[in-house]
């Protein structure tokens, strides 16, 4: 419990802070939609609310996807807190996503 | 119907890249709103080849494109570029885009992703644009990353519908490892594109040797076998083959090699886009003739090209002036440009591509290499080989009059025969050599063969002046020709016999006419002898028939006096009518016999 304890403030710093995502999906490709559904079960699982996702669809706003840099879909940016990340794929390695979402992982709420 | 229609007519269409020599390999360039794979291991030109292409298509036919690497960044690939000459900056501002596709060192991946994000913001892109190429250089580099080769292949197919399906003529680069060929993992795609493009960097006894090759193209005919590649100052340069029949102009024109006696030798000059062989050894003056050849030509004022090996445009200017034979003015003009190879470590297949090049931006009517062999000093014989074999269909594809020269080391000009083969391809061949005899060294000049010419099968004597080359008159003797001072005593010989034999002539022709001259005079004075026997023979004739008449009148006068009879006289006569005219005058002689006759 004392150990536990001992992690828990370190953990509830992270997600106390809201996370502000973007993910870049292509209309219903198979791995865009994949990664919606791995994205939105991480954070019901991980985040609750402290969390703010925008999805932009590229197939219907290309323009912004090319000033923002992207052309791999799905991709995820982390834009806050700092650092920012980026991460590419359907989202369904779910180690890598936690790793670049700065989330511990296994830490279960 | 309508797509079967726009099917079949995609299927003929053909996208010029505007590389030199490819559009030729490939028949008319790549297929039109098609797929072509680039392949080759690393530094083979695959980038430089896309580029070259979509840099052509926006600056000569106005046809925009997009660019998307996956392996360097906009500003590395803009200054590549800038070594071409490219303006890449400007074009990125009007009809290129450039998309900067590489993934950042820190992005994570987790799971797999698809390429129809990218394939979205293409589609917008291109129709802003209105651009009708895309490269995609190095995809291979974002494909490794689906582990799963099933994923790569759906991406794969999923690119190649979206780009048949957008009407671009597209270029996928991928790398090849080493010699193996089939990008890893992704030989798949071989077999989905239209068109295969592999090239090949290797090294050929230290010489690196750049190889493109044209591994498949889907409907259409091609030069199947490996090219010769380099980098020129524009870019990608390939020594094409041309089309495989020979299909020359073939001329009957003469043009002068600029040498009136070689003219004369060669039956009236040279034929018109024949090359020219010139073997000898070193300081036969073989450039002497080469370079005659060239002011000649200048001065009808055809373009000409002087390409010399291993001794720089100048200095050989300058050799020429010497001998009376004046090149600055042409160049200074611009008729005459000289470009002047190093061979050292150099693969020959550079020096073809620069000729090439050079006679697509002079366009020459007459050409002079100089000397050939040099490209075989390196030590790739059979490369050297094919190179020179190559540039003489290439200068005779143009229906370039060529004078080629080659140094041959000795006097057996069946030595260059085996050392480089031109010999078996020039239409002409000359070759030249020195003659030791008495004491002294002296210039040969043979035409060993000329093809559909009646040509001199004498060895003659060439002498170099101020004024340029003279080939001398042939004296032979025992069988040997004759030349320098032999040739000089013997000449003069020949002078004092013809002098002694034209003395001995006068005096016969002297002789014989006298002997016409008496023969006349006698003639005439016999002439005048008969003459003058006939005369005399007339005037007894007449005197003799007055006599008869006269006799004939004085029987009838006494007849008449005496008042007798008349006499018909039936007497003989010579003449008819004499005796008719005599019987009716004597009608009264009675029986009186008749004086003529008697």
């Amino acid at each position: 419990m004392a150990r536990k304890r001992a992690k828990a403030p370190a953990a509830r710093e992270t997600v106390t802070t809201v996370v502000v995502m973007r993910l870049y999906v292509a209309g219903k490709a198979p791995n865009s939609v994949k990664a919606i559904a791995n994205l939105e079960a991480i954070c019901r699982r991980y985040l609750k609310d402290r969390y703010k996702l925008e999805i932009v669809d590229v197939c219907e706003h290309p323009q912004r996807a090319l000033a923002d840099g992207v052309f791999v879909t799905p991709s995820l940016s982390k834009l806050s807190p700092a650092p920012t990340s980026n991460v590419i794929g359907n989202l369904s390695d779910t180690d890598n996503l936690l790793a670049a979402l700065g989330l511990p992982a296994g830490d279960l709420q | 119907m309508t797509a079967r229609k726009r099917k079949t007519s995609r299927f003929l269409y053909k996208a010029p890249t505007g590389i030199l020599g490819f559009d030729d390999l490939s028949r008319g360039g790549l297929p039109r709103n098609r797929t072509s794979m680039v392949m080759g291991g690393p530094g083979t030109g695959k980038t430089v080849f896309a580029l070259q292409a979509l840099v052509n298509a926006a600056q000569g036919r106005k046809q925009p494109g997009i660019f998307v690497a996956f392996e360097e960044g906009t500003d590395e690939i803009f200054a590549n570029a800038a070594t071409f000459g490219w303006r890449l900056p400007a074009l990125a501002k009007s009809s290129l885009f450039f998309l900067d596709a590489r993934l950042s060192p820190t992005v994570v991946q987790s799971g797999d992703f698809e390429l129809s994000g990218m394939l979205a913001i293409l589609e917008a892109k291109k129709r802003e644009l209105g651009a009708g190429w895309i490269v995609f250089d190095g995809i291979d580099v974002l494909l490794v990353l689906l582990r799963d080769p099933g994923a790569a292949m759906r991406e794969v197919y999923r690119l190649r519908n979206w780009l048949t399906h957008n009407d671009l003529t597209a270029i996928i680069t991928t790398k090849i490892d080493g010699d193996t060929y089939g990008a890893v993992n992704y030989s798949f795609m071989q077999f989905m594109v239209d068109c295969v493009i592999r090239f090949d960097r290797r090294l050929e006894q230290g010489i690196p040797v750049r190889r493109i090759e044209i591994a498949k193209y889907r409907g259409s005919d091609f030069a199947p076998g490996e090219y010769p590649l380099s980098f020129g100052p524009r870019g990608l340069e390939v020594a094409a083959p041309g089309t495989t029949e020979s299909r020359y102009e073939v001329s009957t024109e003469r043009v002068s090699s600029g040498f009136k006696g070689l003219d004369s030798m060669l039956g009236g000059g040279l034929f018109r886009g024949s090359s020219t062989l010139i073997t000898g050894a070193p300081g036969t003056s073989k450039t002497t003739l080469a370079g005659l050849f060239a002011e000649t030509a200048c001065r009808r004022g055809e373009r000409t090209l002087f390409v010399s090996f291993d001794e720089g445009g100048a200095r050989i200017r300058r050799n020429l002036t010497s001998v009376g034979i004046h090149l600055e003015r042409h160049v200074k003009s611009g008729l005459l440009r000289m470009y002047s190879g190093q061979t050292d470590s150099v693969n020959p297949e550079e020096h073809l591509i620069r000729i090439a090049a050079l006679l697509l931006e002079h366009q020459p009517r007459c050409m002079v290499i100089d000397p050939l062999s040099a490209i075989s000093r390196t030590d790739a014989l059979s490369l050297a080989r094919a190179v020179c074999s190559r540039i003489i269909h290439t200068v005779r594809n143009n229906n370039i009059t060529a004078f080629i020269t080659s140094l041959v080391d000795g006097d057996d000009p069946q030595a260059e025969a085996t050392e480089l083969q031109i010999s078996t391809i020039a239409d002409t061949w000359i070759h030249l050599s020195y003659l030791v005899r008495g004491g002294e060294r002296n210039r040969a000049l043979t035409v060993i063969k000329s093809r559909g010419t009646q040509h001199s099968n004498q060895v003659r004597e060439l002498v170099l002046s101020a004024t340029g080359p003279k080939l001398m008159d042939v004296y032979s003797s025992g069988g040997d020709v004759l030349m320098g001072t032999l040739r000089w005593e013997k000449e003069a010989e020949e002078r004092a016999r013809k002098l002694h034999q034209q003395a001995e002539y006068g005096h016969k022709r002297r002789q014989l006419q006298f002997a016409e001259a008496d023969i006349a005079a006698r003639i005439t004075a016999l002439q005048l002898d008969l003459e003058r026997q006939r005369a005399e023979l007339a005037r007894c004739t007449l005197d003799d028939e007055r006599r008869q008449v006269s006799a004939g009148e004085w029987q009838h006068t006494v007849r008449t006096m005496r008042s007798a009879d008349t006499v018909v006289t039936t007497a003989p006569a010579p003449g008819k009518r004499r005796a008719a005219r005599i019987s009716t005058k004597s009608r009264t002689n009675g029986d009186q016999e008749p004086l003529h006759g008697s």
